[in-house]
């Protein structure tokens, strides 16, 4: 063996896992729950150390996500938004798993992360114009180290990873988290993206949100193995499953991701088992392909009552508060919204600018030919 | 001044690049210990590690996947797929993110990533390991395609690629991999990409073509000589952006148009050349323009690949019908 072959393997020494990994080793069949439906807590054991302040300000991203989630919903009925994919129920999920992540760390969406987009500072105004067709609703404040919503499905994992690689090349302590389905986990980009990741140890978390559908294919026939959690195991890494509607539950799981991830052990899958309440887009009619008894279970166990009944206990909440919040949310959402829908539509230079760095005579012909025309109907 | 095979002037770019810039990063498939297939990357891992050269699990599209993480990230990839076929499983990469970052974030997001594999027929091997489907390449928005036909060019436009902040996909002829040799210069020099260049400068009629089809030409050229046929040849280097320019004002003076490549006819490169010609030097034409191409069919296995790929002969035969048109 090379020197350059031993320094590349150094790291390759199986990881050690924390305490929390080893107690939920996929293989064991248990899922990680802090609070039950009540909002009770039943996993006391596992409760992350969180202060008031932090535990009110995630609620409020929590309300966030979801008044400006329903507004959203609503404008699209209204024909003001283009298809949107509903984030209804996975509010625990986003909030909690984002939030436990520093300023430099990175973030790797797919398409249904608003309340994780608001908590890494992506505007929902942006968020707004993204889903009212301008590509402009891609592009966020300096600093924002979130990559833009990707639609194909799990490719997005590997972008993740090449992060992930970058970061242990330059030596830094930075982690990445990337967002996908269930559905994305069938996907070869999703294998190959969790290969990588545990052969080079890049600091990848792989979050899955395990909502139970691929539009209208459910978990049951996505995969006939138990959890997906458990798939962790094949590739050489910890996998936990979490209940995602359970918001100490995601932050302790991810917390622990991340710290292991910075202390170069390598990559996390993060299974969080929630519930899309809504449509898999504004396009799509759940009806077709679920039973409404099995919508009600799942009202039940809606992430925000439980987190509201648990502050409500520690005397952090009240109906005073729920209001003001809610109205404080509404008024963000509409401010914002309103903002997004003061853009314009891209000029003819737009759509041609940024395919490449500078343009070719090909789009500068096809650009001309264009602006000709438009001029020509302009003195109709 | 050393006199290189392609193969060895590829490796001298990527060497240089590598001592030039540490955001620049070698990997692919057998790149490391083995120094690649085609041996393009030999000894480099030896001179400049494993965290600068290194082996990827077998899965082309995380090659491509990661190096796009990567370039978000402020590294300079440089990837290797081992064989033209085997880009496929990328095409989801290549199409969906590679091509459309800097697009899809209004420039927030360059990818200065280069993917190169070898390319086209002639070196009697496995099935999938023949194709030459670069118009497929061309016809993706937002992707540079770019292919040498010399060592000189290869090199000079291999640094060009990797210094470029947009994906440069760098098509490597194997039939030429160690067919040519030539003297290239042992510094950093660049080509630029989009440029064509006339290789041979004649009256009679213009020949199009690229990579390992620019000698077949250049044979071909010597022949139709001997009849009086004055033929200027370009070597297109660059198949998007296309060089209309440089094939336009060449068949203004010839009035004879022919173009030549090994990939499929349908969709191909001639037809786009063809068409870009037939809208800007119509009325300079004397006779119809031609093209020679591969079949629209899967390329041979060995035993029959001397059907699907033409020798000289059969270039010279249809310059002689452009002429005679």
């Amino acid at each position: 063996m090379t020197a350059e072959q031993k320094t590349a393997t150094r790291r390759s020494a199986k990881p050690s896992t924390g305490s929390l990994f080893e107690a939920f080793d996929p293989l064991r069949g248990r899922r990680l729950e802090i609070l039950d439906e009540n909002g009770k807590v039943v996993g006391g054991e596992w409760m992350p150390e969180l202060s008031d302040e932090k535990l009110l300000h995630a609620y409020k991203m929590m309300l966030l996500a979801r008044v400006a989630d329903l507004k959203a919903v609503s404008l699209q009925r209204q024909g003001r938004l283009y298809t949107l994919p509903p984030s209804l129920g996975q509010e625990a999920c986003a909030v909690g798993s984002a939030i436990t992540l520093e300023k430099e760390d990175w973030m790797v969406p797919a398409y249904r992360e608003l309340g994780a987009w608001l908590v890494r500072g992506v505007p929902l105004s942006r968020v707004y114009l993204y889903f009212a067709g301008s590509e402009y609703g891609n592009v966020y404040p300096p600093g924002v180290r979130v990559l833009p919503t990707s639609v194909p499905i799990s490719s997005q994992l590997l972008h993740a990873v090449g992060i992930g690689h970058a970061i242990n090349y330059r030596n830094r302590k930075e982690v990445v988290i990337t967002y996908f389905g269930d559905g994305g986990t069938s996907e070869g980009d999703f294998h190959e993206a969790l290969n990588w990741a545990a052969v080079f140890h890049c600091p990848v978390i792989f979050f899955c949100n395990n909502n139970q559908y691929a539009i209208s294919h459910p978990r049951a026939r996505q995969t006939i193995s138990e959890t997906i959690a458990q798939k962790a195991i094949a590739y050489g890494m910890p996998g936990i499953q979490v209940d995602g509607n359970d918001f100490l539950a995601v932050y302790r799981a991810t917390q622990e991701a991340a710290s292991h991830a910075r202390a170069g052990r390598g990559p996390v899958l993060i299974e969080g088992v929630t519930y899309r309440m809504g449509a898999h887009t504004t396009s799509d009619d759940p009806s077709k392909y679920r039973e409404s008894e099995e919508e009600e279970l799942w009202k039940a166990r809606d992430p925000l009552i439980r987190m509201r009944k648990y502050l409500e206990a520690k005397g952090l909440w009240d109906e005073t508060r729920e209001e003001d919040a809610k109205t404080e949310a509404q008024a963000k959402a509409d401010e914002d919204f309103a903002e997004a829908e003061k853009w314009k539509a891209n000029s003819v230079d737009e759509i041609f600018a940024h395919v490449f760095e500078s343009t070719v005579p090909e789009l500068e012909a096809q650009a001309e030919s264009l602006k000709s025309f438009r001029k020509w109907k302009e003195g109709r | 001044m050393a006199v290189m095979t392609l193969v060895q002037a590829v490796k001298s770019a990527l060497d240089l690049k590598l001592a030039d810039d540490e955001n620049v990063i070698v990997f692919g498939e057998d790149v490391g210990v083995g120094g690649g297939v085609f041996r393009a990357t030999e000894g480099l891992q030896k001179k400049y590690g494993a965290k600068r050269v290194f082996d990827t699990p077998l899965a082309e599209s995380s090659i491509v996947g990661a190096a796009v993480g990567m370039a978000i990230a402020g590294l300079r990839p440089v990837v290797e797929i081992q064989f033209d076929g085997f880009m496929h499983p990328a095409f989801n990469q290549l199409v969906s993110h590679l091509a459309r970052f800097r697009y899809r974030t209004r420039g927030e997001r360059p990818m200065p990533v280069v993917v190169r594999f070898p390319n086209g027929d002639g070196v009697r091997a496995l099935e999938l390991h023949s194709d030459s489907l670069e118009a497929v390449y061309g016809h993706v928005p937002g992707l540079k395609v770019v292919m040498p036909s010399t060592p000189y060019d290869a090199k000079g436009l291999l640094i060009s690629a990797i210094e470029e902040n947009d994906p440069v996909l760098f098509l490597e002829p194997k039939r030429i991999y160690r067919a040519v040799k030539q003297d290239v210069p042992d510094g950093l020099y660049r080509i630029p990409i989009g440029k064509a260049r006339v290789l041979q400068e004649g009256t009679n009629v213009t020949l199009v073509a690229y990579g390992a089809m620019i000698r077949v030409c250049q044979q071909a050229i010597l022949e139709a000589k001997k009849d009086g046929i004055s033929v200027e040849l370009i070597d297109l280097r660059t198949i998007y952006p296309l060089d209309t320019a440089t094939i336009v004002e060449s068949v203004k003076k010839t009035g004879r148009l022919m173009v030549v490549h090994e990939s499929p006819r349908s969709f191909g490169v001639a037809a786009e050349i063809i068409a870009r010609v037939n809208e800007q030097a119509f009325y300079y034409l004397e006779s119809p323009p031609r093209r020679l191409t591969g079949n629209d069919t899967i390329p041979p296995l060995p035993k029959s690949e001397d059907l699907y790929f033409f020798p000289p002969e059969r270039v010279y035969y249809e310059l002689k019908r452009a002429f005679e048109a």
